[in-house]
């Protein structure tokens, strides 16, 4: 069953529906992880809140600086979408239910994360502002590092797979989760992930107590709504690679479709995003750095060695 | 239809690699830099040739582009020097270079015209790069290796002294 193109509209619009519904969830988890309420008032749970929340940013002032390089600060929150929308376009969701079967998907994952941050690097330049400079600067040291250590990760996967291809790396998982034999690559994946979304705790480019908003600081109104929704899209893409890559993608018992298994799983580590949020504090920039050096670079290498002696061996 | 298609990406790789060197701003020179990789991506996807394609946007586009942007974003270039571009890229600039470019362009297209296309228009998978990567052309894999490890060596050792230095200034 190949479903192909007529998915892209669909898939845009959900991904989007889904970015939106994150706002909320995550408030609301985070609410709960804190021991308080989060959003309660609009609706049953304050589900209503992200309608709300919609039509605030859509009602305020569009605010372009005077200062700023308005061509290129309007175009950056344009090209973080879209590059994370793009990279949905891999992505298998069941058996056939892709946008396209490129033999090299993965890396045209790689290629659209490694485009994104140029939506942070030129927000952060046009802005013309010294903190959002700053934050931008930090963005691209952070996610060209941590572009290395993603890449190199998944590398012992494609060894095992034999292959870029989304789906064939899926199948390919039918009687073990790559997590178990790929547990190193699994772990820096992750880590790599969270760096390269940008998230709490490695949000750095975006840290608030030194550099107001960071990257975003002069955004506001839709542009600013813009900005957040391609961050939770990198929340949800690298939810669901990792689930693609390391959790068997579509595959589970028989009792459920396909689809749905491929939405839980990447609904529990949407889930554990928000938790890594409230549980740990952002690191020193220094130490941001050096784990990923020091640490994180020799832990993949190590992988990849012995990943391929492995394969090499029982090839015999 | 491919033919179609490299021609748009064709024309757009040309376009945005002049408007690169007339742009006056270097973060947009940076940017149409960038736009004109890509679409050298999609000509080598066109060719047959996925896997470079993909290594042209992640490496070129997506890592060393991002480099330039960084200095760039480092140095903070402010209206003054957009000014001192503008006085270097004066039209009496372009007479020379544009006379040596033409006379380089027409015998291109002379050679060219006699040759038939220079494509088998085979796919090329990433396997056989591999391959290829680590027989025949195994040399030249080990010098860019070399290359590498003395940059890496000689930023460390950079990275050192000024490391040291502050540390004396401290205390």
């Amino acid at each position: 069953m190949e479903v192909g193109f007529i998915m892209i509209l669909p898939l845009v619009v959900g991904a989007m529906l889904g970015a939106l519904v994150l706002v909320w969830w995550e408030r609301r988890l985070l609410g709960f992880l804190q021991d308080r309420l989060g959003p309660n008032r609009l609706g049953p749970f304050g589900v209503g809140q992200m309608v709300a929340d919609l039509i605030k940013l859509i009602t305020k002032h569009d605010w372009v600086p005077p200062f700023a390089d308005r061509l290129v600060f309007t175009l950056a929150p344009v090209a973080i979408v879209a590059a994370m929308l793009m990279g949905f376009a891999i992505v298998p969701f069941a058996p056939g239910w892709h946008i396209i079967d490129l033999n090299i998907g993965l890396l045209f994952f790689l290629a659209m994360t490694s485009l994104a941050v140029y939506g942070v690097l030129l927000a952060g330049l046009a802005s013309n502002n010294k903190y959002s400079l700053l934050g931008g600067l930090r963005a691209a040291a952070q996610m060209v590092t941590y572009e290395v250590f993603m890449g190199l990760s998944i590398m012992g996967v494609v060894i095992l797979t034999g292959s870029f291809n989304m789906s064939e790396i899926v199948r390919a998982q039918e009687d073990l989760w790559f997590f178990i034999p790929q547990v190193l690559g699994f772990v820096v994946f992750l880590i790599a992930g969270i760096a390269e979304a940008h998230r709490a705790p490695f949000d750095l480019p975006e840290a608030e107590h030194e550099l107001v908003a960071g990257f975003h600081t002069e955004y506001s109104g839709m542009k600013f709504a813009l900005v957040m929704v391609g961050e939770y899209l990198s929340v949800i893409l690298t939810s669901a690679i990792i689930v693609t890559l390391f959790f068997g993608g579509w595959l589970g018992p028989d009792f459920l479709p396909p689809i749905i298994w491929f939405s839980l799983k990447t609904g529990l580590f949407i889930c554990f995003f928000v938790l890594l949020r409230a549980a740990i504090p952002r690191p020193r920039y220094d130490q941001l750095m050096s784990l990923g050096w020091k640490i994180l670079l020799p832990i993949t290498l190590v992988n990849l060695l012995v990943t391929g002696a492995v394969v090499l061996l029982a090839k015999g | 239809m491919e033919v179609v298609l490299f021609y748009i990406a064709a024309s757009i790789a040309l376009t945005t690699s002049i408007l690169v060197i007339t742009r006056t701003t270097a973060s947009h020179a940076l940017i149409y830099l960038i736009v004109s990789l890509l679409a050298v991506a999609v000509i080598f996807y066109l060719l047959g040739a996925p896997f470079a394609a993909a290594l042209e946007v992640v490496i070129y586009a997506g890592a060393i582009m991002v480099l330039f942007l960084f200095v760039v974003m480092m140095l903070n270039l402010g209206p003054s020097q957009v000014a001192q571009e503008r006085r270097w890229l004066e039209p009496r600039m372009w007479i020379g270079p544009s006379i040596l470019t033409l006379i380089l362009f027409f015998e291109m297209v002379y050679i060219l015209a006699g040759t038939p296309a220079l494509t088998s228009g085979v796919a090329v998978s990433a396997k056989e790069v591999g391959e290829r990567l680590f027989t025949t052309y195994l040399l030249g894999v080990e010098l860019a290796g070399f290359l590498l490890l003395a940059a890496l060596v000689g930023s460390y050792h950079l990275g050192r002294r000024y490391m040291r230095a502050r540390r004396e200034e401290i205390g």
